[in-house]
């Protein structure tokens, strides 16, 4: 992956399973985002093949792109909602979009995702009325619009109090267990990683490339890399 | 900073560079000449910095012990802190305990005219590519509605119309019923001369038909409309509401962008023939109360001067104004950066380039005019 010149991360390579909930971890600046800016198709690898299911991305042509972006939703950093729609048009509108649903149908079941992330009642609030928080989660209920099998989160619990990460961290496990999903979480919220994560990959800064993938857990007990341990124990611990 | 600094050499071959402090005035001099001598002393060679009789250590005094420390760090130089006060040291500790990372640092040269010349063609051609780029998208898109193989959001279409063209009435037509004002006076000192006062009905009806109305018109929503389609999806980018529809696989291009093609194609003849009618409106006021000519006179004057040919031919010119206002706006707000006053420039080059274009356009225009005859 690059940007320009600069190399950001070379030489990945990992596998995501279905059911997984994996962690994309590392430090400040080590190029997590923009690892999920390649796996969610907004930018093409510098070199190398991101593939969904054994189909590659960016060999595939627009259709099918189109078909593969279906299959998945996103929750960015700061919700990213179309600012001039309600919450319930946000999500209505992938539904419009790619659905034939009637118009009353797909108002329920904006409703319904906007409940699912404890937003009922919001459906005609705009998202500048609401708070960072809420606007997270609704960010939540519009990836959920299409009912994906991957979802991506990027950096869920950045900009949340401690109560409203760990109620998303309940929602993704129950996204997990209840709806099959798999879950691709960015993040470097260390109780998020260990409570959630069932797989991941670390990413690090100075050698520009993944130093480990597995379990956190796992990680934390057999882990014989220095920079892993520094980073699962807060620097406590050293390798 | 109230302190000065000063470096002795020792008798074993190190350096000791004291820092005093309650001098009465910053002396910047000394520092230089203690940056200098650092640079010039063979690495390897032992410093030790102290300090000497600072009451209250402040930031600055920290900062400039770390700007000695790092030079002595990239010059190889061997530091020795144990002789700085307890309440100095720890913050300077914390500031060299983290190592600068290996390429964060930018070079601050300066290209030179040739490289600056180069860098800047180099820039002007990936616009130019990108400008066409977007010029193909766009015309693809508008080919799948007219198809009907992409979805158009009709709604979004007449908003947007709603918001460009009907607010836009009082703006136009102060400005093109002045335009028509100053084109009649400006005629009518001149046919004067000549006894041909009647004339200034021919001048104002075919320069505003023909012309003004749709050139003035176009630079009014240039940077009326063409500007706030900068801003809407520069703010857009910012916001990353534009990877949002990426990622959900819906082309910002037939989303975005054609919609407000679209409602520009549509408004921009309309409010091209309410500029000509006021445009000529004002030439007859003035007619009227400057040479005596009956509004009736004017009329039945500019009936003969004009062909209906004049008219089409502004409203024609003014739809390709649309498309061109349309997407330099949509252009520049797709392409800003994610900073905020990368939507500042979106908006300043997105109606430079809108008003550039229909400026160019509409000489093209006189030329293929000039050659057809029209």
């Amino acid at each position: 992956m690059k940007y320009g010149e600069v190399l950001i991360q070379g030489d990945l390579n990992f596998t995501v399973n279905r059911g997984d909930i994996f962690v994309v971890m590392g430090g400040s600046g080590c190029g997590k985002s923009t690892l999920l800016k390649h796996l969610i198709g907004l930018v093409r690898p510098y070199a190398g093949r991101v593939l969904f299911g054994g189909q590659s991305f960016w060999e595939s042509t627009v259709a099918e792109r189109e078909a593969l972006l279906r299959r998945i939703g996103i929750l960015y950093q700061r919700g990213a909602l179309w600012t001039s729609m309600t919450l319930a048009e946000n999500i209505s509108m992938p539904l419009r979009q790619y659905t034939r649903y009637s118009e009353a149908e797909i108002r329920d079941r904006a409703s319904y995702k906007l409940a699912l992330v404890g937003l009922s009642g919001f459906e005609d609030y705009y998202p500048s009325e609401i708070s960072g928080g809420m606007q997270k989660r609704a960010g939540l209920a519009r990836a959920l619009a299409l009912d994906p099998d991957v979802l991506f989160f990027d950096e869920p619990s950045a900009g949340l109090d401690p109560i409203s990460s760990r109620l998303l961290d309940d929602l993704i496990i129950e996204l997990n267990r209840g709806l099959g999903a798999t879950i691709v979480v960015v993040t470097h919220e260390l109780s998020s990683i260990f409570a959630i994560g069932t797989n991941s990959v670390f990413l690090d800064v100075d050698s520009r490339t993944m130093v480990a993938t597995g379990s956190p857990r796992e990680l934390l007990e057999h882990s014989r890399d220095a920079r892993v341990i520094r980073f699962l124990t807060r620097g406590e611990r050293e390798g | 900073m109230f302190f000065s600094s000063t470096f002795e050499a020792q008798s074993d071959g190190s350096l000791l560079i004291i820092t005093r402090g309650q001098s009465s005035a910053p002396i910047q001099r000394d520092f230089e000449v203690v940056r200098r001598c650092l640079l010039s002393v063979k690495s390897g060679t032992r410093v030790t910095l102290r300090v000497e009789g600072i009451v209250e250590p402040d930031s600055g005094l920290v900062a400039w012990l770390f700007s000695v420390a790092r030079s002595c760090k990239g010059r190889g130089l061997v530091l020795d802190t144990s002789a700085i006060p307890e309440a100095l040291a720890r913050p300077l500790g914390l500031a060299l305990s983290v190592r600068e990372r290996g390429d964060a640092r930018r070079d601050e040269r300066r290209d030179d005219m040739l490289v600056a010349v180069g860098r800047a063609t180099h820039h002007a051609m990936g616009s130019a590519a990108a400008f066409l780029a977007f010029i193909g998208e766009l015309v693809a898109a508008l080919w799948l509605c007219i198809r009907r193989r992409a979805r158009v959001p009709v709604r979004d279409i007449w908003a947007i119309i709603e918001e460009c063209g009907p607010g836009a009435l009082p703006i136009v037509a102060l400005i093109s019923s002045l335009v028509g004002m100053i084109l009649a006076f400006i005629g009518a000192q001149q046919l004067r001369q000549f006894g041909a006062q009647i004339y200034v009905a021919n001048l104002v009806s075919i320069a505003m038909l023909r012309e003004m109305g749709a050139v003035m018109a176009g630079v009014i929503m240039a940077g009326r409309t063409g500007a706030a389609f900068a801003a809407q999806l520069g703010t857009m980018q910012v916001n990353e509401e534009i990877d949002a529809l990426q990622t959900f696989g819906i082309s910002p291009m037939q989303y975005l962008v054609v919609p407000r093609v679209i409602a520009l194609i549509v408004m921009m003849p309309l409010l091209c023939l309410y500029a000509d009618l006021l445009g000529v409106a004002g030439g007859a006021i003035v007619s009227a109360l400057t040479m005596n000519i009956s509004f009736a006179q004017y009329l039945q004057q500019a009936r003969t001067a004009v062909h209906i040919s004049d008219m089409w031919l502004g409203v024609f010119k003014s739809g390709v104004f649309g498309v061109l206002i349309a997407s330099a706006g949509c252009m520049c707000g797709m392409r800003c950066g994610r900073s905020a006053s990368a939507v500042g420039i979106a908006v300043t080059s997105a109606v430079v380039a809108g008003i550039v274009a229909i400026v160019v356009a509409d000489a093209v225009f006189a030329v293929l005019t000039e050659c057809v005859g029209l």
